[in-house]
């Protein structure tokens, strides 16, 4: 197998370019994502490799465009629609939840929606309350949907290939701190798209956690090793549907969780996680299940509220250390 | 695909029938939605159907259809059998969705009729989309949008008409004004009351039709699709019609009066059509009853059909929400095996 290093954004822009090259039902539909090269910058110089006709710009119109993109799915198509960051999804809400995601179930099977819709998210450059947030659980609510949340570069390369081989639906988020962040990119991905992935092996606790917070779990999880802690961090990929048997497997071994998520705490993924271990895990466990989420605001300016609202390494350990004195 | 209005009896007589089909189908409908058989919403298109049968007349078996809410009228218009469709509004699973849908949600992939959406200006967009497959997969067809002109109010109508135009795309708009959105007058809700006039701000070419007359409806569509064709550009056609009952089965009718509803009726396009006929064409009542004889024979067919159609076990609720895994490509197959 060969390897090589690449940053998520070149991962990204490798595996929308394997698809435009393997499949000519594929293209890419956006926000600049043309002349512009991509308001992060993945769809860089494919415009004038792919032409027009496969590299569309759109104007502002996220339900328009997403509709569109859903209707050509119906029409035979594997369309890539970026929307530039989760905040503007909301105006393409109407589309993906009552269109792409009911379309299979209203026509009694007949009909489906190859699409996937590609966006940005998380906090950390100080873009503040309209254009910094987590919201992968406002889509993870949903039957019908598909959610990945790549969080490395190899899923960076390879997720996208997977989306585009299902048929149904897939909304795949894109973390805007890993964009820069440079690793190991493979020629086959890890695994499945919907598995979860055991990213480092552990026995004392479990850190469950997906997308942006995954490093900040792993570096938790070195510190922690040198505290004599051994953790175990699970990268959930795939939001919907989740790998609840990698979760059970894992906390059957520590008999302790904490979930790391960017979200809200209030209706998160964290607490959906939690719920579940409650259900199927309850007696697996030694201490209560713990949830670091973003605090209960709007994603403030100034970077030291930012960076306060949000799951951090410190947090992570020191949370950690409280489990395993029993002191929660 | 040259189309052409032959306006010969056989072919006003088969309007004339198409309508008909509609108009006691759906007034059975309400029948057996008082006697509970049909559940949820019921809108009735009765005194809509020329728009309909007007329009499907001159569609090609490949061209797409996409439909609102009020869509029982497209969907027998198109050819999707009564059978399947009053199945469907009864929930079962020899229905044209499996039953899932309901009244609201007619769907044929074979007569590529993509709903039935109830989200109001929601289909536009993914008209626009099936169009672009299209364009795309170099196949000269259609996609014809029905929507009423209470969509016109919605952001997505405008985004549609936007990139239809701006990316030349070939989709038939098609704007049922029948005066009121739920219960809103248009007057009370648009500042500009002409909606071809919207359309045409969008650079194209839009026309007001008489949508109470299924010739007028036919001829502004095979001008519509020859310019479609030609430009590989959509056109808006927006037809000025009235729905003789009620928004759905929960209606008051507080914002309308009753000698309005009349003087509407009296123009109706089966009524109208049949005078016509009558005056021009040696139209006789035992044809007509022929033909009354022949729907009612359908309907009764379809009550059994539907009676005896299955209910899906619930023990089956949550399929059908993803692709089963054996489906073999991603590639939808709606049309890519024709």
């Amino acid at each position: 197998m060969t390897s090589q290093t690449l940053t998520y954004r070149e991962a990204l822009r490798a595996s929308i370019e394997q698809a435009l090259i393997e499949d000519d039902k594929v293209f890419l539909m956006g926000e600049d994502v043309g002349k512009y090269g991509g308001c992060y910058a993945v769809s860089k110089g494919l415009l004038d490799t792919y032409g027009a006709e496969r590299i569309i710009d759109t104007p502002l119109c996220e339900s328009g465009f997403v509709g569109v993109g859903i209707g050509a799915a119906l029409g035979g198509m594997h369309p890539i629609v970026e929307i530039m960051t989760v905040n503007f999804s909301l105006l393409a809400m109407d589309q993906i939840i009552n269109s792409a995601a009911t379309m299979h179930h209203m026509s009694g099977g007949q009909l489906n929606v190859p699409i996937v819709i590609r966006m940005a998210c998380g906090a950390g450059k100080q873009l503040a309350a309209q254009h910094s947030h987590s919201w992968e659980n406002f889509y993870a609510h949903v039957p019908g949907l598909k959610v990945l949340s790549p969080a490395t570069q190899n899923d960076a390369r390879h997720m996208l290939g997977q989306a585009l081989n299902d048929p149904d639906p897939v909304i795949i988020f894109e973390h805007v701190m890993l964009l820069n962040e440079s690793g190991e990119v493979l020629d086959k991905p890890d695994a499945d798209m919907e598995k979860a992935l055991v990213r480092r092996q552990g026995q004392d606790i479990s850190l469950i956690t997906y997308g942006g917070c995954l490093h900040k779990a792993l570096s938790a999880a070195e510190k922690l090793a040198s505290l004599n802690i051994n953790a175990e961090v699970i990268d959930l990929r795939c939001l919907r549907p989740l790998d609840t048997a990698t979760i059970l497997a894992s906390v059957a071994k520590t008999h302790r969780a904490i979930i790391i998520d960017e979200g809200w705490m209030t209706g998160s993924i964290a607490g959906e996680i939690s719920a579940i271990i409650m259900e199927q895990g309850f007696w697996f466990l030694d201490a209560p299940v713990k949830r670091l989420c973003t605090a209960e605001v709007p994603i403030p300016y100034p970077s030291h509220l930012e960076q306060a609202a949000i799951p951090q390494v410190e947090t992570i350990i020191t949370s950690a250390q409280a489990i395993m004195a029993g002191e929660q | 695909m040259n189309q052409k209005l032959h306006l010969d009896r056989h072919h006003l007589i088969r309007q004339l029938t198409q309508m008909l089909r509609i108009r006691r189908f759906e007034e059975k409908c309400a029948e057996l939605y008082a006697q509970e058989k049909i559940r949820g919403f019921l809108h009735l298109y009765i005194g809509e159907e020329a728009i309909a049968v007007g329009v499907m007349a001159k569609l090609t078996p490949e061209d797409n259809i996409v439909a609102t809410y009020r869509e029982h009228g497209h969907a027998l218009a198109r050819g999707l059998s009564m059978n399947s469709v009053l199945a469907e509004m009864y929930g079962k699973t020899n229905g044209c969705s499996r039953g899932r849908g309901g009244s609201m949600h007619l769907f044929d992939k074979q007569h590529h009729f993509y709903g039935g959406n109830a989200i109001v200006a929601g289909g536009l967009p993914l008209a626009v989309g099936l169009a672009m497959a299209n364009k795309q997969q170099h196949k000269q067809n259609v996609t014809a949008c029905f929507f009423g002109e209470g969509a016109v109010a919605e952001g997505e109508f405008h985004e549609a008409m936007n990139l239809a135009a701006l990316w030349k795309l070939p989709v038939l708009f098609i704007c049922e004004n029948n005066q009121y959105a739920m219960g809103t007058a248009l007057a009370l809700s648009e500042s500009e009351t002409n909606i071809a006039k919207k359309a045409q701000s969008y650079g194209m070419p839009a026309v007001q039709v008489d949508g109470m007359n299924v010739v007028d409806v036919e001829s502004a569509t095979v001008k519509a699709i020859e310019y479609i064709n030609t430009n590989t550009s959509p056109y808006f056609l927006e037809c000025q019609t009235y729905r003789f009952r009620g928004h759905s089965s929960f209606d008051g009718q507080l914002y309308r009066t009753k000698a309005e509803v009349k003087q509407w009726e009296e123009k109706g396009p089966v009524i109208r059509l049949i005078k016509w006929l009558q005056q021009n064409n040696h139209f006789d009542d035992a044809e007509l009853q022929r033909i009354e004889s022949d729907i009612d024979n359908e309907i009764s067919q379809a009550i059994m059909f539907a009676e005896q159609g299955e209910w899906e076990s619930i023990s089956d609720l949550c399929k059908g929400v993803y692709t089963p895994a054996n489906h073999t490509t991603s590639i939808s197959t709606l049309q890519g095996e024709q």
